[in-house]
């Protein structure tokens, strides 16, 4: 029997251990498994009616075993992460009984939890600051600053740099920039995002072509969400509900939130029932309408749609074709989802926004977006001459990937990103093929995120805002890769959940004094397998 | 003169020099001074013990202790800390004698009393109680004035401090006495027991020190017999605990202390010595304890190579003694720290260290390993572990020629490949010269190697022993009054009595002293397996060609043969059996006349009689007798 760790896809017949990424510890010579055949002394045997726990610790990449209730010291360093709990039975008859916790545990887990806590809490409480008076503040307010220029929010920054007395590392123009292509991607509007970025930054996508091919991925996907410009000019109608980001950038700045901050927003746009993008809107009223009026306005809509499309139609003319439209009463609107995704946004946009700035966001988002579950969303907006130029523009794609395999050499992610994307028009109705999720707006988070930190390298900034880095360190190797590597292939991705989470956390720290992201962790990955005794054969315990 | 010493020993040195201490005290004692003014004298004193252990002593030939304790009579708290804290340094210091405590018995009742008063009059009095409880005596005398009650509440206090001193006072009352340990584990604090509390302590978030000194509590509890050892406090608790405190990210010192403690708390029981040797690769981890000072640490940093110089010899005594802990019961335990990287090399280079600590430490390892016979027989063999423990043997002190010979028993039994070299290079001597020590160990481990020495040896070699031994000493250890002595002397000659040559040899030259003896011990208050030892060496004896004779011809002897076959306990009859057996056996001389003489004894009739015996092993033997006379 063994027991242990293995990632996605590793042959399940064979005992854990045996295989590259995977990892055990087997009952009958008690020895310990990395990823090989021969195995190494590691405890002692185990056998019926034992109990075996496995537990992984995800701040230091470590496993160790324990035998009813003894750790058994550390069996496992440097391991990957996204591993399953296995257990291997190899003689017949064998039986296993697996706690997860819905049992307490043999051995006291509580207790090692609560040791690192305290270690980390007095890591974080050691911090070498320099004693002079001050410096602790002028690293608060670096840490502040780097954060808010990382993402683009250039008014906070220059206002908090001005209260503050800095400087600002980029010009303002520069962090403008940067928002601008991020507003487009987030919009879905991939087209005219590397179109921008290509004038604004010559020769960074020449330099990076997996980011180009991520980027162009991502266009495609978009033209058959009917939300990338270059469909959109075609469609006879307008972009559907997918395009449901606001235009002002979303503040993502904590992945570990952004699941959940981004399924509010997701239910704005393609909830149960019909939803209204309101950042056009917004930038119309620029600024004069407050959330409460927003959160009026929603309320009263609640009751009847009818009502407001008078008031609608007052403020922008082109709108109320598709107001019309609208016939469903099943609006499903929570007023604070609405206050937490859109309602936040707004006032960003509004600070951060510059008139100007305003103003080419009026021309291009004046349509108010609409949908209703009764309207079916169609391929590329429904427009004969758009799905045509999604085909037009796959092909070219196709004829990318190839070129790009013969100047680079295979690579399977990008393989793979091409083969998902393509696999969506396999579908009548792509939203709710099993690809469909690339159509999400969500996905746009990572491409976004990863094009922002490659403009950022090539203009020498720091890739990861202080705060992400200054804290702890690279907390895992993959953190570690994230920060010294080519910002393509998602591999941004990878950094800003990082990054996020300890941004999250040190938030967390301020308001209660606790480590909820890391006890999140625990929670959420710690495992312990365990066996007891069932009749005469051996049982495992999970 | 308070703010001109802080922190500046030179100054304090000129101050006493200068004869302060006097005029401070007789401040601090006038009785029209007022509070304030006793208060920074006792406050400057208190600065001045802080300084070197020569300034202490200069306070203590000033009689500083029974003025400050005189000043705990004040009814002010603030003079009384002052005081207390002084007292405090003092007590803490090594040169202080820690009897000035209880030289006046109204001392501790008055501490005792004051512990209520403020959180530094808990603190300073429980640490001053730490340090002074030293062995039985003192634990007794805190005892009976009522330490556990009035300490345990202060175990929850709100202060690190006072909760930390408090638990070392714990920690030293319960060392080796059950009867506090007893009284320790029913104390209920806030609806507590102290065991639960103790547990609480040791929780891995709690600072270091105080898990350390709350597992010390909880292993002298257990070791006074106050805590079962497979209690879940010890065995979930307690030793992973300690198992930790062994772990490299520790500093050397609580190393050190851990790796005690848990030696300490592991050595009685078979289980524990399981559970540790499983947990946390612990007989990997005290590998590393051999590895001060380090190679990196010399090269780069003085400092850090001076603090691991005087740690070396502490690591190293600590991981011996908690590998001979580890290895005291079970062989495969014992297996796997022999195959520790060089780990015999080390024990046996550790024999020869210059630490008396680390010696005894190595040589109590050794004779914990030495247990096993497949170790002997190989690793004790491959790394001539004699050697350096015949030199250790040499002129060293009682408590580690204790141990030595423990290992040296071992070393000389039959089996043991080390035999040989070991009675080449004077063995014999050494162990003659042990069985006359003042120490009745060391007579017993003197006397048990002869006897393992003299288990099936050559006839040269137990005429050695005899003959270095000789008969007088022999005698002298018949009637020693350590039991286990007697009964090893009572081995050793059974040892030398067999075989038949031999047995002749002998009785031929010291016959008629060890027929004595024999008599001597049968006809004693002895218990039954003195009895039983001695009836063998009988039946040893009547297995001689002409031996045989000594006892035919002493009818006293013959009638006590017959006594004890009639006897009420299983074990003497039988032993006496053998005896009979020896003596009637046919196909030897004489055998004729040796069987008419005891029937005319009547001891065909008792013969009978066993043969109805519901012993089945006594009445074969009866039976197997009776053969003989027919035959």
């Amino acid at each position: 029997m063994g027991i242990g760790l293995s990632a996605q896809g590793v042959n399940m017949n064979r005992l854990p251990g045996w295989d590259k990424h995977s990892y055990g510890y087997h009952g009958d010579d008690g020895h310990s498994f990395c990823s090989s055949g021969t195995g190494q002394p590691y405890g002692p045997t185990f056998t019926t009616g034992d109990v075996i726990g496995c537990c992984v610790n995800l701040i230091n990449n470590t496993c160790f075993y324990t035998k009813n209730g003894h750790s058994l010291g550390i069996a496992f360093t440097d391991l990957p992460p996204n591993l399953y709990p296995t257990v291997g039975l190899q003689t017949p008859g064998e039986v296993v009984d697996a706690n997860f916790g819905q049992h307490p545990f043999v051995f006291d887990i509580e207790d090692y939890m609560r040791e690192w806590r305290t270690k980390i809490q007095a890591q974080i409480d050691r911090f070498p600051i320099g004693d002079r008076e001050g410096e602790w503040q002028t690293m608060i307010q670096k840490m502040v600053s780097s954060y808010l220029v990382h993402h683009g929010y250039c008014a906070t920054a220059e206002a908090f740099a001005r209260s503050t007395d800095q400087t600002v590392l980029e010009e303002l123009a520069s962090i403008k920039n940067r928002q601008r292509i991020q507003k487009l991607v987030l919009a879905g509007r991939m087209g005219e995002a590397i179109e921008t970025t290509q004038q604004l930054y010559p020769s960074l996508l020449e330099r990076n072509p997996n980011l180009l091919f991520t980027l162009k991925v991502r266009q495609f996907i978009e033209m058959v969400n009917g939300t990338d410009s270059e469909v959109r000019c075609l469609g006879g109608r307008s972009p559907k509900s997918q395009d449901s980001y606001p235009v002002s950038p979303r503040p993502f700045s904590s992945p570990s939130m952004s699941p959940s901050h981004g399924l509010n927003i997701h239910n704005l746009a393609s909830g149960k029932g019909s939803t209204a993008h309101f950042s056009g809107f917004e930038s119309c009223s620029n600024g004069i309408i407050s959330n409460k009026a927003h959160q009026s306005y929603c309320h009263s809509k609640h009751q009847s749609s009818n009502l407001n499309v008078p008031e609608l139609n007052s403020i922008n003319m082109s709108r109320s074709q598709q107001v019309n439209n609208f016939t469903s009463n099943d609006v499903d609107m929570e007023t604070d989802h609405y206050s937490n995704g859109v309602g936040e946004t707004s006032s960003n946009g509004f600070l951060n926004g510059s008139s100007k700035h305003d103003h080419e966001m009026e021309d291009c988002d004046t349509e108010m977006e609409v949908d209703s579950s009764q309207l079916r969303r169609q391929l590329c907006g429904g427009s004969q001459a758009a799905i045509e130029r999604m085909i037009h523009f796959g092909r070219e794609l196709q004829a990318m990937s190839e070129q790009l395999r013969r100047e680079c050499g295979k690579n399977t992610a990008n393989k793979k990103m091409l083969k998902d994307a393509f696999s969506l028009l396999a579908y009548s109705d792509p939203w709710n093929s099993p690809v469909g999720n690339q159509l999400d707006p969500i996905q746009r988070e990572p491409v976004c995120s990863a094009l922002n930190s490659a403009i950022l390298v090539s203009r020498s900034q720091r890739k990861a805002a202080i705060v992400n880095l200054s804290l702890l360190g690279p907390r895992n190797p993959q953190s570690a890769k994230a920060t010294s590597s080519c910002p393509s292939n998602g591999t941004g991705h990878t950094m800003s959940r990082t990054d996020g989470s300890i941004w999250n956390w040190i938030l967390c720290i301020r308001h209660s004094g606790r480590l909820p992201t890391l006890a999140m962790h625990f929670k959420s990955s710690h495992y312990i397998v365990a066996f007891s005794q069932h009749g005469s054969r051996p049982a495992l315990q999970i | 003169m308070k703010n001109a010493v802080i922190g500046n020993n030179k100054q304090k040195a000129n101050l006493i020099v200068l004869g302060a201490v006097p005029r401070l005290l007789y401040l601090l004692q006038q009785e029209t001074s007022s509070t304030e003014l006793k208060t920074e004298c006792a406050v400057v004193l208190g600065s001045l013990a802080m300084g070197t252990e020569n300034n202490v002593k200069s306070l203590l030939d000033c009689h500083i202790i029974p003025a400050l304790l005189q000043g705990l009579l004040s009814p002010d708290l603030k003079f009384i800390e002052a005081c207390l804290r002084c007292l405090r340094t003092i007590f803490t210091s090594p040169v202080t004698p820690e009897e000035l405590l209880y030289t006046d018995a109204t001392v501790i009742p008055h501490l005792m009393a004051l512990l209520s008063r403020s959180r530094y009059t808990q603190e300073y009095i429980c640490q001053i109680f730490s340090h002074c409880c030293k062995g039985p005596d003192h634990q007794t005398i805190l005892f009976n004035h009522g330490a556990v009650q009035n300490i345990a509440h202060l175990l929850t206090s709100l202060s690190y401090k006072v909760r930390m001193q408090a638990l070392k006072c714990f920690s030293v009352l319960a060392f080796e006495n059950p009867q506090v340990s007893m009284t320790l584990v029913n104390v209920l604090v806030d609806g507590e027991l102290l065991p639960q509390i103790f547990v609480k302590m040791l929780q891995r978030d709690k600072p270091i020190e105080m898990q350390l000194t709350s597992a010390k509590c909880l292993t002298y509890m257990c070791r006074a017999g106050a805590i079962r050892t497979d209690d879940n406090c010890i065995v979930l608790k307690t030793l992973p605990c300690l198992v930790r405190m062994c772990s490299k990210e520790r500093l050397l010192e609580e190393r050190v202390e851990g790796a005690e403690t848990l030696a300490y708390l592991i050595e009685p029981d078979v289980e524990l010595q399981r559970i540790a040797s499983i947990t946390d690769h612990l007989i990997a981890m005290l590998a590393d304890y051999f590895k001060y000072p380090s190679s990196v640490s010399a090269i780069t940093d003085i400092k850090r190579l001076d603090h691991d110089l005087k740690h070396a010899h502490e690591l190293r005594q600590a991981a011996f003694k908690l590998y001979a802990s580890l290895g005291a019961n079970d062989e495969d335990i014992r297996k796997k720290i022999i195959e520790t990287e060089n780990m015999m090399d080390r024990i046996v280079t550790g024999l020869s260290e210059s630490s008396v600590k680390v010696r005894l430490a190595a040589v109590r390892c050794l004779h914990s390993l030495s247990r096993s016979v497949q170790q002997l027989r190989t690793s004790f063999q491959d790394h001539a572990v004699w050697k350096p423990l015949m030199k250790v043997l040499q002129n060293a002190p009682d408590e580690i020629l204790v141990v030595a010979s423990s290992m040296l028993c071992n070393l000389l039994l039959e089996f043991s490949p080390s035999k040989e070299p070991i009675l080449e290079s004077g063995a014999v001597e050494l162990l003659c010269g042990l069985t006359q020590s003042e120490n009745p160990a060391l007579r017993v481990n003197g006397i048990w190697a002869l006897m393992n020495m003299a288990f099936q040896a050559e006839q040269k070699i137990k005429a050695d022993i005899l003959r270095s031994l000789s008969t007088e000493q022999l005698f002298r250890l018949l009637s020693d009054s350590d039991l286990n002595v007697l009964m090893k002397t009572l081995g050793l000659l059974r040892n030398l009595l067999s075989t038949r040559p031999h047995i002749d040899k002998i009785m031929s030259t010291h016959g008629k002293q060890i027929m004595q003896a024999v008599t001597l011990i049968l006809e004693g208050e002895h218990n039954i397996e003195v009895k039983e030892q001695t009836l063998c060496i009988l039946a040893n004896i009547a297995d001689g060609t002409t031996a045989k004779e000594l006892i035919m011809t002493n009818d006293d002897i013959l009638q006590k043969i017959k006594y004890y076959m009639g006897h009420s306990h299983v074990k003497l009859q039988l032993a006496a059996m053998f005896c009979i057996s020896n003596l009637i056996w046919n196909e030897e001389e004489g055998s004729q006349e040796r069987q008419d003489k005891l029937r005319d004894m009547g001891i065909v009739d008792i013969l009978h009689k066993l043969s109805q015996s519901p012993d089945t092993n006594l009445c074969d033997k009866a039976k197997t007798a009776l053969q003989q006379y027919l035959a």
